[in-house]
């Protein structure tokens, strides 16, 4: 057979390794979906047979095939949708083991991907050597039904790699092409492996019926006749096809983890170890074009305990704020000074959400007036902490503190996603009639309230107050007593009558002779002051 | 014309009255020590504190007894005995889009000041500063146009300089609840009388308040007014809607209304 190029001076054909995982969908769900090897599955996609296991297919099952008539053939035949995800998400361990051992891979498709061989075969004794150290690097992940065919030229690799499943051995489906002879390794092949019908069967008209008899012909004619895309094929068919091996770039590492040995047991020294590590993150970040905006934590003790939190930014998180973030989760509302309980050996950070840096990008003079206002609270968050600064939303509720919500600046509010507890827009029935108390009590604030004897006012099981009250006092130190001029009460709260947890009180109104009114709770025989209208 | 009131009036500001520097007690030989303090006091009551250019949005019932006719950024204002109406000053600011700080109040009432037209998405709280008080106003100060707080018992003079110094150069108003020295005007709740609660019945419903400020020079002005016309001085500033009440206010003297939002300068 000729293998001299026909006519034109085109590069010749890359020396290629080429790895074949057969039946790769079928492969990636028995793995997703723990099932046994030999099962009998098929993937199914818009109603037909996509894929199908050997199992299967030795009862009939065929590609293409309706549901039904598959089942028919076989009864314990399981089907699955066909998830075209799934097959990138599981090839990837794959690619990454290859890459480990190999330099520059460039994956087809899911389980079919191409290696330049020339420098690893050099590198690794021969090609044959070359293949058993993938065959054994795959095999220690798992993955047994691997093939591999090596020749010049992607095209001719890959029928190199189809064909050791049929010949060789079950150990070790290898399949080489000596340089050189691809052309005439390729001449038996029908036309049908070019994968363009139309020209098989113009050319079967024509007489031609291999690819070796479609490669005798002149690639100018073919040109002519055939235009770009037979040209193309007849270069393919003549085991000359340039199309390079174009290595993937592996995605880059943007997560950063730093291990300390020993373990540090300070915040603030934690905090310092840790400014280059999340300097160089946000620098990776930079460089890729983004900023994260949602970031998860995981910090690793000595004796064991994980915790992981997730951390949201209004804007994006720069050094100080992933080190704040960092120092915030290990403080859990204690003081920067504090001990931990546990020295902390790994500090991981993984950037949850990144969006594009232009999108973020100050402006040209300057950023707007809510970010300066972002930039000062974030200040104060880094000197009193993550919860120090609050933002305010109102929730439904009967008692005054629990209508309000505090959200910690940057926080999402819990209601945006639906999710907040109590709806103040339902009735909450016992709930404050009239003007709302500015000054509520964080707190509630103990309180006398007595009748004009002298007694403690009370109120009895059936809701009846023992007597009017007349004097009463709020604060801790029982201060001076003030006559009662108006008064209103009591009005029954009684919340989740039906939960040990659940309250009853009695609330009344009060006003003082020098017109400021308070709000007052009775609740199991004790006054408290709720609010005050001042 | 002096209201009756005023006698009352001084007397319910020991903190004016105590620390102010009025004539007599400059005429009597004070000692060494004390004679910076009051002549900078002095000093600082005749100098202007503020850019006079830049007047913050106000409740206009308030508007009209603040000196210079509102809130000026770089001004400092205490309120004396009432957040209601701390949150009246707050809401005009927050109203027209301008953030607002709360530092070192947990018992702020959010439900109240979204009442008084505060606008809760632009509303920063700062709860617990603790011993960082000053180090955070100061923060908060070069972001929000108003802040609210209430100042620590002790604070150096010098501090007290240098906050009211970021004040006029960032252009923020300050609202002290209880004394500050060298407030622009000190303002105070000076009668109070409700409506709606009989003994035993009903529920507040109505508040009617007369209103001081008190300039540091010792001038007072004053205004009766209903809590409504704190709540929506803003969108309706006229006034023309008393809240509906059985005890309607009556007029006392000249057939004014008394509680109507009346301006006396004394």
């Amino acid at each position: 057979m000729d293998s001299e190029p026909p006519g034109d001076g085109s590069p010749p054909a890359t020396r290629t390794l080429l790895l074949w995982c057969p039946d790769w969908p079928i492969t990636a769900a028995l793995r997703e979906h723990s099932l046994e090897a030999d099962a009998a599955l098929a993937l199914m996609a818009k109603g037909e047979v996509f894929a199908c296991s050997p199992a299967a297919r030795q009862d009939g099952v065929r590609r293409g095939l309706r549901v039904r008539e598959a089942q028919a053939r076989c009864p314990h035949l399981i089907c699955l949708p066909y998830d075209p995800d799934l097959d990138q998400r599981s090839f990837e361990p794959v690619t990454a083991a290859v890459e480990a051992i190999l330099p520059g891979v460039q994956v087809l498709r899911p389980g079919l991907c191409a290696v330049r061989a020339k420098g690893p075969s050099r590198y690794y004794g021969s090609e044959e050597k070359l293949a058993s150290v993938v065959f054994t690097t795959l095999a220690a992940i798992g993955l047994a039904d691997v093939r591999i065919g090596i020749a010049d030229g992607l095209f001719a690799a890959e029928q190199a790699a189809r064909v050791a499943e049929e010949t060789d051995d079950a150990d070790a489906p290898l399949c080489i092409i000596p340089p050189g002879r691809s052309p005439w390794f390729l001449s038996t092949f029908p036309l049908d492996v070019l994968d363009q019908p139309k020209l098989a069967v113009l050319l079967r008209r024509l007489g031609i019926r291999s690819l070796g008899d479609f490669a005798a012909l002149k690639a100018a004619d073919v040109r002519n006749r055939f235009g770009e895309e037979g040209a193309l094929a007849h270069r393919m068919a003549s085991g000359i096809d340039s199309a390079a091996v174009v290595p993937r770039l592996p995605p880059p590492q943007l997560d950063s983890a730093v291990d300390f040995e020993p373990p540090l047991v300070r915040i603030d020294q934690l905090a310092f170890a840790f400014r280059m590590s999340a300097e160089a993150f946000v620098g990776r970040l930079r460089g890729a074009g983004l900023v994260c905006t949602v970031l998860r934590v995981v910090l690793s003790s000595d004796s064991g305990e994980v915790s992981e939190r997730t951390w949201q930014h209004p804007r994006w998180f720069d050094a100080d704020d992933v080190v704040d973030r960092v120092r915030w989760q290990l403080q859990g509302g204690r003081n920067a000074d504090s001990g931990l309980s546990s020295g902390i050996t790994r500090v991981h950070v993984d950037p949850v959400t990144v969006e594009d840096l232009g999108d973020h990008a100050d402006g040209l003079w300057g950023t707007g007036p809510d970010e300066s206002v972002h930039h000062g609270l974030a200040r104060i968050q880094s000197m009193l902490g993550h919860g120090a600064v609050l933002t305010a939303i109102i929730a439904g509720g009967r008692l005054l503190a629990d209508r309000r919500v505090y959200i910690p600046w940057g926080d999402a509010p819990p209601g945006s996603a639906g999710t907040l507890p109590r709806d103040r827009n339902l009735p909450w029935p016992g709930r404050l009639p009239g003007p709302v108390p500015a000054t509520v009590f964080a707190e509630p604030v103990p309180a006398v309230v007595v009748d004009a004897a002298g007694n403690g006012v009370d109120v009895d099981g059936r809701g009846v107050l023992s007597a009017d009250p007349a004097f009463f006092s709020a604060g801790r130190n029982a201060g001076p007593r003030w006559p009662v001029q108006s008064w209103a009460g009591p009005w029954p709260i009684t919340e989740r009558w039906w939960d040990p947890a659940g309250r009853v009180l009695n609330r009344f109104q009060l006003v003082d002779p020098s017109g400021s009114a308070w709000l007052f709770l009775l609740e199991d025989h004790r006054w408290w002051a709720e609010a005050t209208y001042d | 014309m002096t209201p009756p009131a005023a006698g009352a009036l001084e007397q319910d500001e020991p903190s004016f009255s105590g620390s102010g520097a009025s004539g007599p007690r400059l005429m009597t030989t004070p000692s060494p020590a004390v004679l910076p303090v009051d002549l900078q006091q002095r000093i600082n009551q005749m100098q202007t504190s503020r850019l006079d250019s830049k007047r913050l949005p106000t409740v206009p019932a308030l508007a009209r007894i603040l000196p210079g006719g509102g809130l000026q950024s770089g001004g400092s204002y205490s309120v004396r005995n009432s957040a209601a109406l701390a949150m009246a000053l707050l809401a005009g600011p927050s109203a027209q889009g301008a953030w607002c700080g709360v530092v070192g109040l947990p018992e702020f009432s959010v439900e109240a000041a979204r009442e008084f037209g505060i606008n809760l998405d632009r509303l920063i709280l700062v709860p617990a500063p603790g011993a960082q008080w000053l180090t955070v106003t100061a923060a908060l100060v070069d972001v929000v146009s108003v802040v609210l707080t209430r100042a620590p018992e002790h604070l150096a003079p010098t501090d007290t300089a240098r906050l009211k110094a970021r004040l006029r150069q960032r252009g923020a108003a300050m609202i002290t609840l209880g004394s500050w020295q060298q407030s622009d005007s000190t303002l105070g709740v000076a009668e109070s009388a409700w409506e709606g609660l009989g003994s035993g019945r009903g529920h507040l419903r109505a508040r009617r308040m007369k209103i001081t400020a008190t300039h540091p020079s010792g001038r007072s002005r004053h205004a009766y007014l209903w809590l409504a016309d704190l709540q929506h001085g803003l969108r309706d500033p006229a006034g023309g809607h008393l809240p509906a009440s059985d005890g309607t206010p009556v007029s006392s003297d000249g057939g004014d209304p008394l509680f109507w939002p009346t301006l006396m300068n004394s």
